[in-house]
């Protein structure tokens, strides 16, 4: 019926993970969209789907909250990108936004741990 | 500059958007390629994973936030061209808002200068009026007007309130300068004008040392009068003037439209007044105290320590004042009963911009069908629902403020002409003008209207359909969007059948009520008010030989068949409600009944044409010292005796109220000598609403010696003429004015004037609910032929089809108005029940109007169906010459 019964192995992105994976990749340096969309799809080992028609919207969202700058630079073959970069704000919201994830992964994962016969 | 680097700016974000998606995909291409795919199939699969370039920059221009701005700017110009291509439509749209939201402003205005502007004086809301407030009731209620030795104790013992006044509404004859004039006055405490805040442009207000007994006379006068009698407003300071004869120096001018609840042109100091009743606190003229609240006191404060200011004074003068106490109320501007009726007003205009509005909206809902295509094309090119959305709302917001504009400028062209036209005049008339509120409230409806006429297309904006609508390429029309706008018509049709049927209950009742019997003959009467000089009226019987000699002077002028004097004259303001009794006990006050007493001569009878049932009217015999007597009208003689024979009875009046005596402790037993016809003495339409329409008519010469002057005040000459009234005035005027010239007429009216100033509040809603009813059925007939003819436009190939098959004209022609005819019936069973609480309201609001006969309702609603049915005959009639053949080839 749906794509997500043919791909079984790829998950789509939980609600609001997109910005969160969109600061951290960009606060390892000054990076482009193509190369964000790249390196999230690689480091998760395509387990990420990124919906590229999201991640533009999601930058320029990221970069009119003033999470994020924007530089004309060239790439090393030579063309003119837009290279973002996190700024102070955008690092402080970093560092909430993964203290939570990481907050709600656990809660997450106690929860899954539960044993069907009950407590201990 | 800054729109050029905004500008500049928007460009440059555009540009650097494209470079950055053109660099995604190129890099990306790049990377497919090195894959080994080939660069057609790279280019295509990089867009697909992107997903529509065009897309992904409108999401990414949304997510910047601020561009709403951009494309506000952008939608605007696109609306003004669009409208500029159709300029039919553009005005037919623009001209239906300009008069909704023109009348809807130019009677807000009137709202907002007549009943809802704050006074203009300093700091209004810490004015305050003062009344004294009895324990027990009569059937006058327990609030009363203040004496003026309570007055004086409350100023020297309140602290609250600072400053405190008191004023009293009076007139007389100006003269000394050219021809003498009656002028309306006012006598004022000294604490007036520093209560009011207002300053003298010239010379000083009153101090202190000028109001009390014997100080020497001086005025201040209005602005109006100064420039009228010396040409400016700074020559008057000094010089003298003689009112009432009486001489006084002007010590000030007031600035130029000062006036405070009457125009008065001349000011003097209330404690000069040596009337002796001025100084008692039992039977006192009655003044009015206004005063302001002390820095950093409420009301409440102020209010407790009258209360105990009213507790000492009735300890200290039981007689007068037991039971009696002070109360303090807000100060507000004094407009009459003037306020139903505006509301009133507003409402109907109301009802005339929602029509308005509901034409707008199905013109823009037909207009919207025919760009169905555009829209789809603006959903494949990556426009969102909002973006769209915001578009049909700037659109609309353009109409509504450009129609808002031309509203405001029709309003304002509209307000003087409409002021003037008011009957009578409106109270606070030089309050009304378009200010910032009556802008906020016109920029507020064209807002509104916008909105709601805008939701309309929006809510049919078909995005599922829109695909099928690009594919397809024909115009299709949803039934759902024909039900809107069907709904539509139906709502204009049943808002125009309640203006129509309001008007026509209006327009009938006021048939009903100009032929109605008003008593009296008022065709060929004139009736003016009499001042005598004051010299005159300190002698009562100096004062009756005055009026005597006047009657005669009056009857000597030709043209004049009879004269008699009146002191309160049928259909004018004013009027003396005495209670009675039909045996010596009397009931308690208040539940004794009233009866509205006449003083007259006896020549009365005859100059009003009043006619005589059973008895007698009065003679010169009915005088000081023979028999009291009274001649009552029918209405008395039903509400006091029944079937009895009244000529002959006796009647009780209480001592306090008795027009026959002035301070015995007994009351006054008269006698009725007969029966004349009720005269309908609160106008034409309210008479029968009155609550004390019992009449009865007394000889002003019995009236007592005390009583004669405050009487006297209140006097008017009534003549019957042989010629048409105003050509005896001159020759009048100048008969009565005496030897020294002294004896003033003013407040000249002829009878007939009265009677029909007595509908003039009936005759100018009619106008007025008139033409908004007239606005309502065109507007509708327009809404109902602008529908019928955009949906037989979208039928005529089924039409032509129908034709071909064998229908005739007339089978077209009755298919289409079937359709219409269903519209209008919607409508006039929803407007039927409007109509029905409309004139509920009607009724309760204006004197006069009755629930709706059925006859009225009948031919008005007939009315509207026949005006409908011509609207959609057109259209019907224009289908049915469709030649089958070009309908069938355009499918």
């Amino acid at each position: 019926m749906s794509d997500k019964f043919d791909k079984p192995d790829k998950s789509d992105l939980p609600q609001g993970t997109l910005d969160l994976l969109i600061l951290k990749v960009v606060a390892l340096g000054p990076v482009h969209g193509y190369a964000i969309a790249q390196r999230l799809q690689q480091v998760s080992r395509d387990v990420v789907q990124v919906p590229q028609g999201s991640l533009y919207p999601a930058l320029h969202r990221l970069e009119n909250r003033g999470f994020l700058t924007a530089d004309w630079n060239e790439t090393d073959s030579g063309r003119e990108a837009k290279f973002y970069s996190l700024t102070r704000k955008g690092r402080a919201q970093l560092d909430t936004e993964t203290a939570s994830w990481e907050r709600l992964a656990q809660a997450v994962g106690l929860i899954l741990k539960l044993s069907p016969g009950g407590a201990e | 500059m800054i729109r050029w680097n905004r500008l500049w700016r928007r460009n440059q974000q555009e540009t650097e958007l494209e470079k950055e998606i053109r660099f995604h995909l190129d890099q990306h291409v790049l990377e497919l390629q090195a894959q080994g795919i080939s660069p057609d199939e790279a280019r295509r699969r990089a867009r697909l994973a992107l997903g529509g370039p065009e897309q992904v920059k409108e999401s990414c221009r949304d997510a910047r936030g601020t561009r709403w701005l951009g494309d506000f700017a952008q939608d605007f110009r696109y609306t003004l061209r669009t409208l500029s291509h159709q300029p039919g439509f553009a005005a037919v749209i623009l001209l239906t808002l300009a008069l909704g939201i023109g009348a809807t402003t130019a009677m807000f205005t009137i709202v907002n200068g007549v009943l809802l502007k704050p006074l203009r004086y300093f700091q209004p809301e810490r004015l305050v009026t003062l009344q004294e407030e009895t324990e027990q009731a009569t059937q006058y209620g327990n609030l009363w007007a203040f004496a003026y030795p309570n007055y004086l104790d409350c100023k020297r013992d309140v602290h609250s309130l600072a400053p405190i006044a008191a004023w009293r509404g009076s007139g007389g004859t100006l003269s000394g300068t050219s021809d003498s004039e009656y002028v309306n006055a006012m006598q004022v405490s000294a604490e007036f004008f520093s209560t009011l805040d207002v300053n003298p442009v010239q010379g000083r207000a009153f101090l202190p040392e000028d109001d009390r007994l014997g100080a020497a006379p001086v005025m201040i006068i209005s602005n109006g009068l100064s420039q009228r009698l010396y040409g400016s407003s700074s020559a008057a300071v000094g010089a003298t003037l003689k009112f009432d004869a009486k001489s006084y120096t002007v010590v000030g001018i007031l600035p130029a439209g000062f006036e405070f609840q009457n125009e008065a042109d001349v000011y003097t100091p209330l404690g000069q007044d040596d009337s002796p009743n001025l100084q008692n606190r039992a039977r006192h003229p009655g003044i009015a105290v206004i005063a302001r609240l002390a820095a950093g006191v409420g009301l409440p404060q102020a209010q407790s320590e009258l209360n105990s200011i009213g507790r000492h004074l009735a300890q200290e003068f039981p007689d007068s004042n037991a039971g009696r106490t002070f109360v303090a109320d807000p100060l507000r501007p004094d407009v009459g009963d003037i306020g139903p009726t505006l509301w009133l007003l507003l409402g109907a205009v109301s009802l005339v911009l929602l029509i308005a509005c509901a034409n707008v909206a199905n013109l823009l809902l037909a207009r919207s069908a025919s760009r169905e295509r555009e829209f789809a094309m603006r959903v494949a090119l990556g426009a969102s629902r909002t973006r769209l959305v915001r578009q049909c709302l700037t659109e609309s917001a353009v109409l509504g403020l450009c129609g808002g504009a031309l509203g405001i400028a029709l309003a304002a062209l509209a307000i003087g002409p409409f002021v003037s036209l008011w009957p009578g005049s409106l109270p606070r008339a030089q309050e009304i003008h378009l200010d910032w509120r009556v802008l906020a409230f016109a920029l507020a409806v064209s807002l509104l209207t916008g909105l709601l006429f805008g939701l309309a297309p929006i809510l049919r904006l078909p995005f599922r359909a829109l695909e099928r609508s690009v594919h397809s390429g024909t115009r299709f029309l949803s039934g759902n969007s024909r039900r809107l706008q069907s709904s539509f018509v139906v709502c204009e049709i049943a808002l125009a059948v309640i203006l129509l049927v309001s008007a026509g209950v209006l327009g009938r009742a006021l048939l009903r009520l100009t032929a109605l019997n008003p008593g009296m003959n008022v065709h060929n009467v004139l009736v003016t008010r009499a001042s005598l000089p004051p010299d005159i009226l300190a002698n009562p019987e100096r004062t009756r030989a005055a009026w005597r000699e006047m009657l005669d002077s009056a009857r000597s002028v030709p043209g004049v068949e009879s004269a008699a004097i009146v002191d309160t004259v049928p259909m004018r303001e004013g009027n003396n409600q005495v209670g009675y009794s039909t045996s010596p006990a009397f009931l308690p006050p208040s539940q004794q009944p009233l009866a509205l007493a006449t003083s007259v001569t006896p020549d009365y009878l005859r100059v009003m044409g009043i006619p005589l049932l059973k008895g007698r009217f009065f003679d010169d015999q009915d005088r000081i010292g023979n028999e009291l007597v009274v001649v009552i009208d029918d209405v008395f003689a039903q509400q006091a005796l029944g079937a009895q024979d009244p000529v002959g009875r006796r009647l009780w009046f209480p001592a306090d109220m008795s027009p026959f005596s002035s301070s015995s402790q007994t009351a006054d037993v008269v006698r009725i000598v007969g029966v004349v016809g009720h005269v309908r003495h609160w106008g034409l339409a309210s008479d029968d609403q009155a609550q004390v329409r019992a009449q009865f008519y007394y000889p002003f010469a019995e009236v007592p010696d005390p009583l004669v002057r405050r009487w006297s005040e209140l006097m008017s000459i009534a003549v019957r003429t042989t010629i048409p009234p105003a050509n005896v005035l001159g020759s009048l005027r100048h008969a009565v004015r005496g030897s020294t010239g002294d004896r003033v007429l003013y407040e000249v009216r002829t009878v007939e004037e009265l009677a029909s100033a007595s509908l003039s509040r009936q005759k100018f809603l009619l106008l007025l609910l008139g033409i908004f009813a007239a606005l309502a059925v065109l507007l509708a007939c327009i809404g109902i032929y602008g529908l019928l003819a955009y949906l037989t436009s979208q039928r005529v190939p089924e039409i032509g089809l129908r034709m071909a098959l064998g229908a005739s004209a007339s089978n077209v022609v009755a298919m289409i108005l079937r359709q219409s005819a269903r519209m209008i019936f919607a409508g006039v069973v929803v407007g039927a029940i409007g109509a029905v609480i409309a004139v509920r309201i009607l009724e309760s609001s204006v004197a006069g109007v009755h629930s709706i006969e059925p006859l009225t309702f009948a031919a008005m609603v007939a009315l509207l169906i026949a005006a409908a049915f011509v609207a959609s005959f057109i259209p019907a009639r224009r289908a049915s010459h469709v030649d089958p053949m070009t309908a069938l080839r355009q499918e």
